[in-house]
């Protein structure tokens, strides 16, 4: 019988991201109610190393593959890993990330497994026995309870939204072969072109500084920057902003962008259309400043300043500096 | 290049959403349908591809009779043939069940490369580009901005975390569009008279061979927490809104 709840740790370059903490975390809380045993996935090329920092968060065991064809990430070299040691150990719960990364394997890992996923989960827990997952669907306009009836019952994990535990445990680390067959490996990536600017990406943001239509202009994000420095933040913008092309596409929030939940929001220049409440209704804390009192975001806020956010931004910034500063 | 599209119905962007009293499921009723925006940056790659190398684009979906119109649309665009798969056998299917009708009917025609959106935005899953691949026995390039075709060769360009990567694959492949990819085209007029002339197939369980087994069930609807509005911070100037701003921020949010 299917037994453990089971994790797909991510690295990138040698270095755990926090999503991975954020799964060894649920899964232990999951794992303890079931009386079960939790384990971790990890694969790469040089990683043997990190593998120990799991067991900080409650993973009592590490399965690692090191291998030179693990790295960089590919779908097909980490889907049939992970495949395969899931199918030799028979896990009931697989949780993994809903990164980008996370979203390509795991459906992959769907088919593979023939089994039912739930994606992009706010919330998994275990009721009377049984493992239920709650997620947005429609850009978080409504919930879903999902329940799995095959193995492993799957669920990737919205990044930044679980919190990270501390739980030492004595883990082990188990190594096995992936089992690639080099013929087998379709795809491969060519070039992998860095950000350098160092910021957070909106999806794992903490703290995002978003402007809309309001902005007027691409010049007006520069204000954004301004405070978005001073607090740690990442700038995102509306539908309306990216189609006017004031700023990329990686920018956008909303339904046909990206569905967020930082730990605060602070939307400026933005009305709050409906598709754009859906993409940010899960963030902690929202503040809208919008000069329009009408505006519907002003229904969602838990703070809002109505006023030309031209004059409030800037103030914001220097009163957020001396409040850091202090 | 035999190039087929996976399109989706779902309820327009604009549409609110309702969870049915019980729970059981959302009502449907004054919604207006459209097809999955990133579906639609999917057909638009396909039209451009045969565009270039000739060929043909067959549009599959899946859903009851109203998708018949979402098909009619992909045809409008330029698409060549339809088949529409309705049975009500698939309603509330899963990705894995509605892969693996994808899979039954699209194993029967010539396929180069497979578009689908990265997700739909109604069940937001985003698994069944990744399934399909699966279930067909090929390789997957997902949520990618930048398709570029060569021979037998493809090369994608995804944007990850903090990066971006230019990948290579194979084909035949199931590639999934993500927004920046095209700006999808209007139907045509002219566009439209010929589509009603243009094939379109329907096909039940039955005939595709499938058996239905859902394997994730949404057991409950429930309506997202409700989010009440707060505090307008009052003031004179923006000076002294934005100062109090902060210090709510700082002692009663303590966020920063």
């Amino acid at each position: 019988m299917a037994k453990g709840v089971w994790i797909v740790a991510e690295q990138r370059d040698g270095t755990m991201r926090k999503i991975s903490f954020e799964l060894a975390s649920t899964a232990r809380k999951l794992a303890d109610q079931l009386g079960e045993e939790v384990c971790a996935i990890l694969l790469g090329s040089g990683i043997e190393g990190i593998a120990g920092e799991l067991s900080k968060y409650g993973v009592d065991k590490v399965y690692v593959a090191d291998n030179a064809a693990l790295e960089p990430y590919t779908t097909d070299a980490h889907a049939t890993a992970i495949a395969k040691v899931v199918k030799e150990n028979d896990p009931s719960i697989l949780l993994l990330g809903a990164s980008i990364q996370g979203k390509d394997l795991s459906s992959r890992l769907v088919g593979k497994l023939a089994t039912g996923m739930a994606t992009d989960c706010t919330d998994v827990k275990i009721v009377d026995g049984k493992f239920v997952a709650i997620r947005p669907m429609y850009a978080g306009k409504c919930y879903g309870e999902v329940v799995i009836s095959s193995t492993p019952q799957m669920a990737s994990l919205r990044p930044n939204v679980f919190p990270i535990v501390e739980n030492p445990k004595a883990g082990t680390v188990v190594k096995f072969d992936p089992g690639l067959d080099p013929a087998q490996l379709k795809t491969k990536v060519l070039e992998v072109q860095k950000d350098t600017s160092g910021k957070v990406d909106l999806t794992e943001a903490n703290f995002i500084v978003s402007g809309g239509r309001g902005m007027k202009g691409p010049e007006g994000y520069q204000i954004l920057e301004g405070l978005a420095d001073v607090i740690g933040a990442t700038v995102g913008a509306s539908r309306a902003a990216v189609d006017a092309g004031w700023r990329p596409l990686s920018d956008q929030v909303g339904q046909t962008g990206k569905v967020v939940s930082p730990n605060l929001y602070i939307a400026c220049g933005i009305s709050g259309a409906i598709q754009h409440l859906a993409g940010m209704s899960s963030s902690k804390y929202i503040v809208a400043i919008n000069k329009d009192p009408g505006a519907p975001i002003f229904t969602k806020a838990d703070y809002g300043v109505v006023d030309d956010l031209f004059k409030v931004v800037p103030e914001l910034t220097e009163a957020c500096k001396k409040l850091l500063a202090e | 290049m035999n190039i087929v599209a996976c399109v989706k119905q779902v309820p327009d962007t604009e549409a609110q959403i309702k969870v049915k009293p019980d729970g059981s499921g959302i009502d449907e009723s004054g919604i207006k349908w459209v097809m999955n925006p990133y579906d639609e940056y999917g057909l638009e790659e396909a039209l451009r591809l045969k565009e270039k190398f000739g060929g043909e684009v067959t549009v599959v979906s899946l859903g009851p009779a109203r998708v018949m119109e979402t098909i009619r649309t992909a045809l409008a665009m330029g698409a060549d043939k339809g088949i529409h798969i309705c049975d009500p056998a698939f309603d509330g299917a899963d990705a894995y069940t509605t892969a693996t009708a994808l899979a039954a009917a699209i194993a029967g025609i010539p396929h180069d490369i497979i578009f689908c959106g990265q997700r739909a935005i109604d069940d937001d899953s985003g698994q069944v580009g990744s399934v399909l691949a699966e279930l067909l026995g090929i390789p997957q390039l997902t949520i990618v901005t930048k398709v570029d075709v060569d021979g037998m060769s493809i090369k994608v360009i995804r944007p990850i975390e903090g990066a971006q990567l230019l990948i290579e694959g194979t084909l035949p492949c199931v590639v999934t569009a993500q927004k920046g990819l095209n700006e999808p085209r209007y139907a045509s007029l002219p566009g439209i008279m010929k589509a009603k002339k243009k094939p379109l197939d329907t096909k039940d369980a039955a005939a595709l061979g499938v058996t239905v087994d859902v394997k994730a069930k949404v057991a409950r609807f429930i309506p997202p927490p409700a989010r009440a509005a707060g505090k307008i911070i009052g003031g004179d100037d923006p000076t002294t809104k934005a100062a109090e701003l902060a210090r709510l921020l700082r002692e009663e949010a303590k966020v920063i």
